[in-house]
């Protein structure tokens, strides 16, 4: 185990609808299960759907307090108003993973940017937009490597209703498929 | 915070869950309520969980219905709770009130959102603190606690549960909406390992009963309506046997023992938690989600080699008098951040003596931090306060 201490900040953020807290949780919950410390928090609108809605985890093996994510080292950004909004609060040695089929326009930053059209590609190789929050959670993860791959998988294992399962796992194998694409290129 | 040292029982839990199932841990039995947005979850759960405890749960048509039920149910035996936010706890003062005054125990959670009026319903807020002491009409102490992680949720639930038995009073769980809705790692215990206080029934033949008597011992003892016992339960001023009274020498003794039985009771009432304070010259005053933000704080400044400590009432009513005079009546600069627009640093400063007179202690400055605007207040926030200080 890499005895080094360390503390992550991440910010799951676009509209209420797109699954973001889901995420949120279910990070944290593979958090758990690789035996670190972490909290998670939320900010949502009163509606259900739409509006602005974000998830933060805070993922560390040393003491922390402020369950709020300030600095993001990684930032998953899912609607071009949630890009706006929180790139600039990103660390330069951060990452920004964004989702092209809703953000268009990136300022330019010091931090490493991932785009891929995680809508699209869900509901291309799916069916449907659904599991775009999972898809891009694996993502996020196999570049990130915040929590472990198979706390990753049994933590939505856990999560998701049994007859969701199958599609989840899906979401998650090609999420890690397009991960390894660009760690490799 | 979450433990270094997880075991397989270590789960994920939301602050309001572990309320919900701290009370359940304590033995609660009845849950009244209606559901308002940020306290949902801790209804949700009760429907879900009681009914396979044998308990019961009803959804009210409003929050003057849920608090009179619970009340209603406390007196025929059971252990109950509601949960709510702001404008749901602004209709129920009235039924706290009553249930202070018939010394019904009863648990209302206020998991505050922002205010005033319906508010901010999504965001977080602490401007229910005074609310929590003056909300009922009339002269009555108040107990209310407040965590400040998803473990101590749980605590402090079972501790609410268990104070409005031995008290005989309707005690006040506050929390936030952050903290209702936060996720942190909880590692539950062993339910043979929960301290629970059980209602005490009286021995005594049901004509020599008196539910309210002139020198209690706590736990209070309270036989429940079915049991044979007679007794009587009104709002008016009452005798030892609850019927209405006019007389001055029977009023003193129901107003005194109001008073007392938390007043002489401080220490067994009264948690707060020392961060760091033994050497600090400087102190943050901080309770619930704002002490998060502030032990961050210490965390920080300590690094920049400013000896800098917190300390945190996880009981906010009655109010640690005496151990805020104990620990930061010593210290150069008092901050004291907070969701609102100085609430416990109003009490600080009575405390500190007096409003506007801080000469008569070492403390030559009560820095204060309000927000209101929806947001947390942030540890960079209390640190840019702590280097003004210093």
């Amino acid at each position: 185990m890499n005895k080094e201490i360390f503390k992550k900040e991440i910010r799951l953020s676009g509209s209420g609808g797109q699954g973001l807290i889901t995420a949120g949780i279910i990070l944290a919950k593979a958090a758990v299960l690789d035996k670190v410390r972490v909290t998670q928090t939320q900010s949502y609108g009163p509606e259900s759907r739409g509006g602005a809605s974000r998830a933060d985890v805070i993922i560390s093996n040393d003491e922390f307090y402020y369950p709020e994510a300030v600095n993001f080292d990684v930032l998953l950004a899912l609607t071009q108003e949630a890009c706006e909004k929180y790139s600039k609060n990103l660390k330069d040695s951060g990452i920004l993973i964004a989702d092209t089929t809703n953000v268009k326009d990136i300022v330019h930053l010091e931090a490493k940017v991932y785009e891929l059209p995680f809508t699209e590609i869900a509901m291309k190789k799916l069916g449907t937009i659904l599991p775009t929050n999972i898809l891009s959670l694996a993502f996020l993860v196999k570049i990130t490597g915040v929590v472990s791959e198979s706390s990753l998988k049994t933590a939505v294992c856990d999560f998701v209703k049994p007859q969701f399962k199958k599609m989840n796992l899906k979401a998650i194998k090609i999420g890690f498929k397009l991960a390894s694409e660009e760690i490799i290129s | 915070m979450s433990n270094n040292k997880t075991n397989p029982k270590t789960i994920l839990m939301q602050g309001n869950e572990a309320i919900a199932r701290g009370a359940l841990a304590a033995g609660l039995d009845f849950f009244a309520g209606y559901p308002i947005t940020p306290s949902t979850e801790i209804a949700e759960i009760c429907s879900v969980e009681l009914p396979k405890f044998g308990g019961k749960f009803i959804q009210m048509e409003d929050e003057i219905a849920s608090i009179s039920a619970i009340i209603g149910a406390s007196l025929a035996g059971a252990k109950t709770m509601t949960a709510t936010s702001g404008p749901g706890y602004s209709l129920m003062t009235e039924g706290i009130g009553f249930a202070k005054m018939t010394e019904t125990p009863c648990v209302v959670v206020n998991v505050m959102r922002g205010g005033p009026s319906t508010g901010l319903p999504t965001k977080p807020s602490q401007s229910d603190i005074m609310q929590a002491r003056w909300g009922n009409h009339g002269d009555a102490p108040a107990i209310a606690l407040y965590p400040n992680s998803v473990s101590e949720s749980y605590e402090l639930s079972i501790r609410a549960m268990n104070l409005a038995e031995k008290y005989r009073t309707c005690v006040v769980l506050l929390s936030d909406e952050v903290l209702g809705h936060m996720r942190e790692p909880i590692e539950l215990p062993d339910l043979s390992q929960v301290k629970i206080v059980r209602r005490i029934t009286p021995t005594k033949p049901p004509e020599w009963y008196q539910h309210y008597p002139d020198n209690p011992k706590y736990p209070m003892p309270k036989a429940s309506f079915g049991e044979g016992y007679r007794f009587h339960v009104t709002g008016l001023s009452h005798d030892s046997k609850g019927f209405p009274t006019n007389r001055a020498d029977e009023t003193k003794i129901l107003m005194d023992r109001l008073r007392n039985k938390i007043a002489y009771h401080i220490d067994d009432i009264v948690q707060i938690e020392n961060y760091q304070m033994q050497d600090a010259k400087i102190a943050i005053f901080a309770a619930g989600i704002s002490s998060r933000a502030a032990k961050e704080a210490v965390m920080m400044a300590r690094k920049r080699g400013i000896k800098v400590g917190m300390m945190r009432p996880l009981t906010i009513w009655p109010f640690p008098d005496a151990a805020v005079r104990k620990f930061l009546g010593d210290k150069k600069a008092i901050i004291v951040p907070e969701l609102n627009e100085g609430q416990l640093s109003l009490e600080l400063k009575r405390v500190m003596g007096g409003i506007w007179n801080y000469e008569i202690r070492k403390t030559k400055k009560i820095e204060e931090i309000h927000r209101t605007d929806g947001l947390l207040i942030t540890p960079d926030q209390i640190l840019k306060s702590i280097m003004e200080v210093k």
